[in-house]
This record gives C-alpha cells, structure tokens and sequence, in this order.
C-alpha cells in the first residue's frame, strides 16, 4: 500500500509536469493549427538559460527564474517574428517542417555551446519543502513543481476565459476569418501564442533540469512525450494537455514500479496507438460539429 | 445607433492575382444612410472589391477614403474600430459558441479594460458589460433571436445562421456594413425576412449598407442605388429601375442577343 501511494505521488507530480511542458504546445496549435515539433528545444532553451544565470552569473535563483520567463518570452516572441510570420498563408505542412527544421538548429546551437554532457544546478530548493507522511517521502523538488504548476494552470484557466486577449485567441483559433472580420489582431495573437508557449517551456524546463539534470538529448526527449500527452487529451484542449499529461505520468511510474523500469518509456507511445485507434480525438478534443 | 457617419469613396481601385486582374480601375462611392448593391455576372469581381473595402485583400493600386481617411493599406482590426462590419458569403461563426457568446465576442473587441481588471470584475468592467448586454439584447429583439440566443451556433440551421452573422456584424456598432451575398442559398421565407430587416435597418436605423448579391428582384426593389461590375471594370451605375433597362447590363448578363438568337436557331 505504502509502495502504491509513493508511486501515485510520484506519478501525479511527474504528470502535472508533462502537462505543463504540453500547455505551451497546445496552445501554439490552438491559435495556429501548427504542430510544434521544436518544443523539446524550447524546454531545454529554458533549462540551458537558468544554468547560465544560476551557475555562471551566480544570479539570485528567484530573480533568475524570473529573467529566464521573461528571456523565453522574448525568444517565442522573436522566432514568431522571424521565422513563422513569412509564412503565414502557406500550407501548414511547410510550417510544420519548419518547425523540424527549428528544433535540429536550436538542438544543434545548445550542443555547440553546452556540449552534449549532464550537468546540475546548485541545490537551492529548501529541505522544508518536502513533505514526510508517515513512510512517503516527497522530495522538495516535486512539491515545488506541484505547486508551480498548479498556480500556473489557475492563471492560464483566468487567462482565457476571462482575459479579453486570452478571449481573442480563442477565437482565432476557432474561425480565423470571423475573428479578423471582428477586429481581431490576428498577428499580434500568432506573436502572443509563441510567446506564452515559450514561457512555459521554459519554466517546465527548468523544473525538468532540477528533477533529472540538464542535458541536451534528456530534455528535448520530453518533447516528443508531449505528443502521447496531447494526443491523450485532445490537441485543441488545455484541460485535456493536463489530464492527458498526468495519466501518462502514473502509467509511467506504476509500469516501472510493478511491472519493469525498461517499460517505462514504451508505455506512453502504446498507449497513443490505442488512444488514435478507439478516440482519435482524444478524451478531451473538440469533435468538429457540420450541419450543411 | 442610427445615422452615424458613414462616407466610402473608391478611388481608381485595382485588384490582381498574379496574372489575373479581378478588379480594373472602379470607382464609387456610398453617402451615409444609403444601401447601395453591386451586382455582376460569376467572377466580375464582386467579392474582391468587398474584401478590398474590409482589408481582407490589399488593393494592387487605388485608393479607398472612409470618412475622410485613407484605409486602403489599413489592417482589418483598424478597419473594425473605424466602424466598418461585415459578413461573409460561407458564413463564418464560431460553431463552438452559442449566439450570444458570437456576438459578445464582437463587443469584446471594442472593450478597454485589462485582465486585471477583468479578473476583480471592478464596477468599471460591470458597467461595460452591463452596456454591452443592452446593445446585444436590442439587436437579437430586432432579429427575433431570443428563442436561440443560448444555442450552439453550429447546430442551427443554415438560414439562422445567417441571421446570427448580421447580428453579429451589428454587434460592433458599424457605421458602414459590408454584406457579402446576404440571401444565398435561403428558402423564400428566409429571403423575406432578411428583406424586412435590412429594410428595417436601412429606414430605422439608418443604417448605411453596400451589399454584392446575386438575387434581382430582391436587389432591385430594396436598393437605392445598383453599381454593375462586370470582368472587374465598372459596366454601369444608377438607380434600379435605370438598371434593368441598360443595354450593356442586359448584354453582360444575357450575352449579345444577336449571338442568342443565331446560337439557338443553329443548335435546333
């Protein structure tokens, strides 16, 4: 029973995890219909920017934090800018293969830098956060990441129900052309998306650097499990990316735990063929309603 | 919101695709108040002009003056807050959202106030939604909506759904309204109905209106002024009645009576 609970802990906090780190991803492909196959690069992006400030620079960990949000900002901000806005109009698949095209140049530029090797940051969470209940440990890093991104979805929930930009991106999403006859920016949307997905990543990147390390391959691996995940909820659904990102993140950690550790990759990536086969779109996707 | 100013002047406008030229050097203008139909034979460029005038397309050369202003070069979120709405031929809504949220969305883009604002739901934020209501109540008493106002705008069928997207146009208070091919494809009794409210809109509220349509009889009996398009050149202006008499109308849209009469005696 003991055994039982501390993997549903670790599950839920590895799942709210992957459900963060697929936030920015659906959120891309809500406003834009793109898949984003460089959102690996933008969690380790994130990752590679708080080591510099923490370890290098020797910044105050909170301020670091803080200024690698606002960097992962400005980067979606700018690779909207520059790469994805000329094509705005095109087939998507060209923008979809640009994005392929992204993810092997941001891979390529980190291992440039930083070099293919495991590194870590200091340890700076305090040992009062971990929670000790009786024989189940927490460690303090999950109840940071918990709680994080927690206030996270809480924000973004507010955001797009309530915010009128966070509005307007819904409706892009929904009908491009009615949202532009309405006065819609569509552009300045596209630009918002990119930036807010990129904030995100970032900050799931880092939380993935203090859980396992930063290294290159380690992270932008994550990124390919955001498509289990999104697949799982619904790639058109907030709540679903979340949902989605936690169911996988128990298989995950009760495959490991009472069937085999070496499972515990494979899992997610058969669970995605079942999903497609009996729910292609996803537990939580929007079913396109038609009436002609 | 009756009488707002509402001055459109076409200056010269030219439209082309590559090697195609989908609209050639037309000229026009509408006064506030007017409803003014261009109409034209399949691919004489109607839809062009229109999505020139909202900024859906940019105009090749020429100039379009709305109340003074050029908005040739404008962005279509500029062009929405100047007070120029539209619909479009294929209705776009969003199918997800019920009527009212539709238009809601419309206000929204007129709104001023922040997030954080909106997340306390200050009195200022109330007040504002409170308005926006009100207006939004007046257009779905007018277009007879209030037993649909909560349904899902993807199940209702084709002629209210046209009817949700002029409501929807109106939400944003328009000066001018842009409406593309308003009666396609609706029965009868739909086409009545949108008559009788354009025709409301027009002499209630004066509201001023250039709409494309393909319907003649309808064109003829509620526009003040028709505007003939024909390969994208201006054919003919005028009243309705000077219209349906003009040599070169009947021409485009029967072809040369001449040819008529010899094809068929050839083909029997």
């Amino acid at each position: 029973m003991e055994f039982f609970l501390q993997l549903l802990i670790n599950g839920l906090s590895i799942g709210l995890l992957y459900g963060l780190s697929a936030l920015g991803f659906v959120m891309i492909f809500k406003a834009s219909s793109v898949l984003n196959f460089a959102h690996g690069q933008l969690l380790a992006i994130g990752a590679f920017f708080f080591l510099v400030l923490v370890s290098w620079l020797k910044i105050p960990v909170v301020l670091a934090f803080l200024v690698t949000l606002a960097g992962s900002f400005v980067l979606g901000f700018v690779v909207e800018r520059i790469f994805l806005r000329p094509l705005i109009g095109e087939s998507l698949i060209f923008v979809i293969m640009l994005t392929v095209g992204l993810s092997s140049m941001f891979k390529g530029l980190l291992l440039f830098f930083f070099g293919g090797n495991l590194q870590t940051y200091p340890d700076f969470l305090p040992l009062g956060l971990a929670l000790q209940m009786g024989t189940i440990y927490v460690p303090p890093v999950y109840v940071a990441s918990s709680l994080m991104g927690g206030a996270f979805l809480l924000l973004f929930g507010l955001f797009f129900k309530y915010s009128p930009q966070g509005i307007f991106m819904r409706s892009v999403a929904d009908n491009q052309t009615a949202a532009m006859s309405l006065g819609v920016h569509v552009k300045k949307v596209f630009a918002l998306s990119w930036a807010i997905a990129a904030m995100v990543a970032g900050m799931s990147g880092i939380v993935l650097g203090i859980i396992n390390g930063v290294n290159v391959h380690e992270i932008s691996s994550i990124g390919l499990k955001v498509f289990p995940v999104v697949i799982l909820g619904g790639l058109d659904s907030i709540g679903g990316a979340i949902i989605g990102g936690i169911i996988i993140g128990l298989l995950e950690t009760f495959t490991s735990g009472y069937i085999s550790p070496s499972l515990r990759d494979v899992i997610p990536y058969i669970v995605l063929v079942v999903i497609l086969l009996i729910k292609p779109y996803g537990l939580f996707g929007l079913v396109e309603i038609e009436r002609v | 919101m009756a009488g707002r100013q509402a001055e459109l002047e076409v200056k010269g406008l030219s439209l082309s695709f590559g090697g195609i030229q989908a609209v050639k050097d037309v000229s026009l203008s509408v006064r506030t108040g007017e409803l003014v139909a261009v109409i034209g034979p399949n691919g004489a460029g109607k839809t062009s002009l229109l999505n020139c005038i909202t900024g859906f397309y940019k105009a090749t050369s020429g100039d379009i003056i709305f109340n003074g202003k050029s908005i040739v070069n404008m962005h279509t979120h500029r062009l929405t807050s100047l007070g120029i709405g539209r619909t479009f031929q294929n209705i776009e809504l969003f199918p997800g959202m019920t009527v009212l949220q539709n238009m809601l969305l419309a206000r929204h883009t007129r709104s001023g106030y922040s997030f954080g604002l909106a997340c306390l739901y200050a009195p200022a934020v109330k007040r504002e939604e409170v308005r926006h209501h009100e207006i939004l109540e007046e257009i779905i008493d007018f277009l007879e909506m209030q037993s649909i106002r909560k349904e899902l705008v993807g199940s209702l069928p084709y002629g209210l759904r046209k009817r949700v997207e002029l409501g929807r146009a109106l939400a944003s208070e328009p000066s001018l309204l842009v409406l593309d091919e308003p009666f396609a494809g609706m029965t009868l009794e739909e086409k009545e109905d949108m008559v009788r409210f354009l025709l409301e809109l027009h002499d209630g509220w004066g509201q001023t209106m250039i709409l494309v349509e393909h319907d003649m009889s309808i064109v003829m009996s509620i526009s003040q002024r028709v505007i003939v398009l024909n390969f994208g050149e201006k054919l003919a202006e005028g009243m309705p009645d000077e219209i349906q008499d003009h040599p070169e109308v009947i021409k485009a849209y029967l072809g040369d009576t001449m040819d008529l009469g010899l094809g068929s005696a050839g083909g029997s």
